[in-house]
Formats: structure tokens, C-alpha cells, sequence
């Protein structure tokens, strides 16, 4: 069969393809421009082939804040996931509190991430924050700006306090759409509370925790302002994740072309981790069917 | 297996419920004989579901107490109670396979698995699932997944009761009338006190011993198919039960005489002069057609149904529904009504008057 051929349709795609063009491929190919070539100055570029790939890879700087930064993602899903879930099974169902915790919930998710960062630092100070004053007058050394098991603790504490409420609203969402009479009949089956969770909601829940950890993941693993606010990414390099190391690569000493290969393979592994991990839960997902 | 009793029970949604409106469902005595069957029948929102969740322990009552052979139970858990309950929408555990959720109501409460199998292989021959028993819940069509829930709520043989609410509302045709035919069945061979709910009367009329019919929060009526059909104690049975339901025509009665639009019918008895807004009830099976004597009425449509003939026709301006069998000849004469006076009953404020 032919098809109608009408060569008019270009011009209607022609505007997002623009838009698409100046909002990301331009940029992207800019920074992958830069990732083959180096400068000594004044504008003049030559080609370096693979040459700052070959650097990155064997530098251990940068696989050491590759493991920060996977054991950071890993840490704060194992404990805002569970949590997450948690809260949302103890939220009211339905009535006026249901909407006054519901606002309470978001509201960490309203304040801007420098401004949660500010608020942790401030906090966390042992001279006049709540918490540091507070641990300090408790008999506890605590001090996130010289120790570094201190700086890692409030910060997964902080992105826990910041985060958690998406894990939950999403999980209350899911818990919101089981219909009274699934409860109903677990309740003549005998079903104890553990077997409720277990066999209604969790796998009503399933979709919705799917999308809470693969957001949680995504955004943990670019995550940038709330530690550079908190900690700068010390002490030391102890809270350097992968996109404070970038930055301080690109900005702060101006190595364009190691930090465009840094940021092209950053982009990789999040676009492969995220690709994995969907595509293995939508198997598990299908596997029942 | 138990006789369940309900005892001056009542129920508001409502924390503070103020007169009777506020009840959804109004103040109830009755007793559910050990091992019968029964029907409950009514409209959408009449306390039909709220009054099955108070018997199964998912509700509590507002006021009044409810006795498993005799014992308090309005407190109990329904765990305690020992229940089982079909609900209208199929629930079924998504992730365990039609064998593990038919298996779930007995491996709760501990059985031997050697028990659980047996059990499960019955269950499974009853549905008809035999051959799917090892496939996952998740994707199963809704009256496969209802099947399960019907499983489920079967699978103990010693239940006090068995709930059914709505069970085939979502189930096709010819399976609805094939597990109604199993449940009687497992009711004739178990003898389970059952309630089944619904409000389909053939549903209602053909499953069950003794039908009781609610409207409004309140049980009107409780009795066999035939007493419902015959003497309709309200006008909501009359109206409810039939199709179509009893003809309800605003009456003025004198002794054994009834003054309705359009003349004046004899009575099979003396009703003195009842008080309230009184209402001469008769089902169009008890009207005949003739071209003689009876009231004048217009036929205005004649529906063939096959069994029989329903004429659509008016009486002095109040509707009329006349069955006429499939022989008689509706000619252009045929413009007269005749009330069978044994048939007809009278009713004051709603409720059936009998006579002296």
C-alpha cells in the first residue's frame, strides 16, 4: 500500500526539533566537543582523541567518589523506601487529619535545596544549632565539620528528612487505591497484619514504590546542592559525591575537557543504572501475568 | 453452623445520629435459622450490605446486640465469628496463584496441608478451575477472579454462616446460573446457614428458602416466594417483586367495598374504614381482559414477552398493568378490567390492612 507522501509535516515538527536542538543537543555536543579536545589557553583547541576518557578511567579520584556516591544512592533508598512505606501505612485514611498530614508531608518537598542545605548546616553547628548544641550538651562529640562519619550521618540524615515524604506519598497514593473490600476479606480469610501487607498492599503498592525508588535513585545520584551547602563535600573529600567532584573539575579549576568526558560517562551510568533497574522491575512486574 | 439472632439491632453511619433518617439500617429483630437459606433482598442503599458487615463483625452495630446460638458476639472480631463472606467484587490475591488463594482462608487458621489439599481439589472441581489452579490471580478475567472469591469463602466446612454479598453481579449469564445452582447444592449437602444478598429477584426467589425483603433501612417482609408474591405486606414487596409489580391505586374503602378511579371494586372481606392514605394493591396477573363487565380502562400498548402478553393501559388517569395470556384475543372490545376480589389487598400508609 502507498502511503501519502506530504513533505508540509516537516515544518510542523520543524519547532520542537529547534527547541529539542538549542535545549539539549547543542549543549551535549558542546560538552562532548570538549571531551576530545584540549587547550592551553586563548581559545586555541586541539584534538586529544580518547585521551581524557583514558584519564578519567584510571583516575582514582574519580572511582573513589563513583563509590561514595553508589554507597550514598544505596544507603538513603534502603532507609527512605521502608521508612517511606511506613509512615504512609500509619497516615490517616480519610477525615480532616488526612489533609492536614498530607500538607505536613509535602512540605519538605516545597523548600528549595539550598535553603534545606542552609537549614541542616545551621542545625547541625555545634555553637548555635539545635542539634549539634543539643548532641554536644548530651555528652556526644559531635562535630560534622571535622568528622567524617559525622558529615556522612547528617548528611543521609538531612536528604532522609527531605525525601522521605515523596517514598510516602507515593506509597499513600497506592494504599489509598485498595478497595475497603480487600480488607474486608482478609479479615474473614483470618489474614494476620503481616499477611495484609504481604499479599495486598505491597503488590497494590509495587507500581508506585517502583517509580519512588527510580526517582529517589536519579535524584540521589546527581545530588549537588543540599551537601554543598551542608558540608562543601568535606570534610576532606569525605562527602565529595560525583557532581560536586564535577563541578570543582569544570569551575573550579577549569578543566573543560576532563570534566566534559567526566560528565558524558556520568550521564551513562545514570542512563544505564536507571535502564537496568526498570527493566528488571517491569520483568519481575510481568512475571506474575 | 450456628442460629443467628439479632436483637433490637440498629445502625448509623453517623457518630450522633439524631431521629430515624440518620439510621441506615432501622431497628431489627429477627432470628436466622440454623441451616437455611435466605435471600435479602432490595433496592441499591437499602441496608442490605450494612446489615451482612454487622452479621461477618466488619461493622459495629450502633445499638442492639447480635447472639450466635444465643452467645453475645456484638463485640467478637470476625475472626472469632467464623464467617465467611463473599463480597460483590472479586478479591483476589493478586500475587498467589488460584490454588494459594483458595489454600489462604485454611493455612490461616493452621490446617494440616494434607487437609488443605483435599479442600483446595473440591473447591477447585466446584468452580470449575481445576485446570488453572497453578496460574497466577493477577490477569484472570473478573469472573474467573469472582469463581476464586466464591472458593475462598467455601473452602471451610465450619463456617457459622455463609455471607454472600452481591456475589454474581459480574459474573455472565449462564455461569450466574450455574454457581447459584452449585451454591444451592452446597447448601442442600452442607446445610450452611446462608444470606445472600442481591437485588435481583429471580436471583432472590429461586436460591433461597425464606426471602426477606428490606426498603429503606427496614425489613418489610420476610417470607417464602409465595407468600412475597401473594400477599405483599408492604408496597414496596408488591411493587418490587413481579414483573411488573403490583398495581397500586389510591382507594376510598367502605366495608367490603373499595372506590378506586374509575368505579367501585367488591372486597373478599370486611376492612370497616381504615385511616391513613389508603391504597388498593393487585397484580396484573390478577386482571383480566374482557369486553363485558369490570371498568372501563384505554389500552395504550401491548408488549409481547412470549409466555405471555403485558397491556400497558390507563385507568381514569392512573396506569395499569394487565398480564393476558398468550391465547386470549385482545380485540377492539377488549376495553374492560375485572378484579379478582380474593387477589386484591388494601393498604394503609403502605402497610397491608387485613380483613375483619
Amino acid at each position: 500500500m502507498d502511503k501519502p507522501v506530504n513533505h508540509k509535516a516537516w515544518f510542523l515538527v520543524l519547532p520542537v526539533l529547534v527547541l529539542v536542538a538549542f535545549s539539549a543537543v547543542i549543549p551535549l555536543m558542546t560538552v562532548v566537543n570538549y571531551s576530545v579536545q584540549d587547550t592551553f589557553g586563548n581559545n586555541v583547541f586541539f584534538w586529544n582523541g580518547l585521551g581524557w576518557f583514558e584519564d578519567l578511567l584510571s583516575s582514582e579520584r574519580m572511582w573513589n567518589a563513583l563509590g561514595r556516591q553508589l554507597i550514598f544512592s544505596g544507603v538513603i533508598i534502603a532507609i527512605e523506601i521502608p521508612l517511606g512505606i511506613f509512615v504512609a501505612l500509619n497516615m490517616p485514611k480519610r477525615g480532616v487529619w488526612a489533609s492536614v498530614v498530607l500538607v505536613l508531608m509535602s512540605l519538605p518537598l516545597l523548600i528549595p535545596w539550598n535553603v534545606v542545605g542552609t537549614i541542616w548546616q545551621i542545625f547541625g553547628r555545634v555553637d548555635i544549632g539545635l542539634l549539634g548544641y543539643g548532641l554536644d550538651a548530651l555528652g556526644i562529640d559531635y562535630n560534622y565539620t571535622q568528622n567524617p562519619i559525622h558529615a556522612w550521618i547528617t548528611v543521609v540524615v538531612m536528604d532522609v528528612w527531605h525525601w522521605t515524604s515523596l517514598v510516602a506519598l507515593l506509597a499513600y497514593a497506592g494504599l489509598q487505591s485498595i478497595p475497603d473490600a480487600y480488607y474486608q476479606a482478609a479479615k474473614i480469610d483470618q489474614a494476620s497484619r503481616w499477611k495484609v501487607f504481604r499479599f495486598i498492599e505491597l503488590p497494590k503498592m509495587a507500581g508506585v514504590l517502583m517509580i519512588a525508588v527510580l526517582l529517589r535513585f536519579m535524584d540521589s545520584f546527581m545530588i549537588y546542592t543540599e551537601p554543598f551547602v551542608l558540608t562543601g563535600g568535606g570534610p576532606g573529600n569525605a562527602t565529595t559525591f560525583l557532581s560536586i567532584d564535577l563541578v570543582k573539575m569544570a569551575l573550579g579549576q577549569f578543566d573543560l575537557g576532563p570534566a566534559a568526558a567526566f560528565s558524558l560517562m556520568y550521564f551513562l551510568v545514570i542512563l544505564l543504572i536507571s535502564w537496568v533497574f526498570y527493566t528488571v522491575m517491569t520483568n519481575l512486574d510481568k512475571r506474575g501475568g | 453452623m450456628a442460629q443467628i439472632t439479632l436483637d433490637n439491632l440498629a445502625h448509623s453511619y453517623l457518630a450522633d445520629p439524631k431521629g430515624p433518617d440518620d439510621f441506615a439500617l432501622k431497628e431489627l429483630n429477627h432470628v436466622w435459622e440454623d441451616g437455611a437459606a435466605y435471600a435479602l433482598l432490595g433496592s441499591s442503599g437499602c441496608g442490605k450490605s450494612t446489615l451482612l458487615n454487622i452479621i461477618s463483625g466488619l461493622l459495629r452495630p450502633s445499638q442492639g446486640r447480635i447472639l450466635f446460638d444465643g452467645q453475645d458476639m456484638t463485640d467478637a472480631p470476625t475472626a472469632e465469628r467464623n464467617i465467611a463472606q463473599v463480597f460483590q467484587f472479586p478479591v483476589v490475591y493478586d500475587t498467589m496463584s488460584v490454588r494459594e488463594n483458595l489454600a489462604f482462608p485454611l493455612r490461616n487458621r493452621g490446617r494440616p496441608e494434607a487437609y488443605v489439599a483435599e479442600r483446595v481439589a473440591e473447591i477447585a472441581a466446584m468452580i470449575g478451575m481445576e485446570h488453572m489452579l497453578d496460574r497466577k490471580a493477577r490477569g484472570l478475567t473478573a469472573d474467573a477472579k469472582q469463581k476464586i472469591s466464591l472458593g475462598r469463602g467455601m473452602v471451610r466446612k465450619d463456617v457459622n454462616a455463609l455471607l454472600f454479598d452481591e456475589p454474581l453481579t459480574v459474573i455472565d449469564p449462564h455461569m450466574k446460573w450455574e454457581l447459584r445452582t452449585q451454591l444451592k447444592k452446597l447448601h442442600h449437602d452442607f446445610g450452611h446457614t446462608m444470606i445472600y444478598v442481591t437485588h435481583d429477584q429471580t436471583e432472590a426467589l429461586t436460591f433461597a428458602d425464606k426471602v426477606v425483603v428490606m426498603y429503606d433501612g427496614r425489613v418489610v417482609q420476610i417470607g417464602t416466594p409465595d407468600e412475597l408474591f401473594e400477599r405483599p405486606e408492604h408496597t414496596f414487596v408488591g411493587y418490587f417483586i413481579g414483573s411488573p409489580g403490583m398495581n397500586l391505586l389510591p382507594a376510598e374503602v367502605a366495608g367490603a367495598e373499595a372506590r378506586i378511579p374509575g368505579g367501585t371494586v367488591p372486597l373478599a372481606g370486611h376492612y370497616g374504614t381504615p385511616q391513613g392514605r389508603l391504597q388498593l394493591g393487585i397484580r396484573p396477573e390478577h386482571l383480566r381482559l374482557s369486553d363485558a363487565d369490570g371498568l372501563p380502562v384505554t389500552i395504550r400498548r401491548i408488549e409481547d414477552v412470549g409466555r405471555h402478553r403485558i397491556v400497558r393501559a390507563d385507568l381514569a388517569g392512573h396506569e395499569l398493568n394487565i398480564i393476558a395470556p398468550e391465547d386470549q384475543p385482545l380485540g377492539e372490545g377488549m376495553n374492560r378490567v375485572v378484579v379478582d376480589p380474593a387477589k386484591v389487598s388494601i393498604y394503609a400508609d403502605d402497610w397491608r390492612v387485613t380483613a375483619a
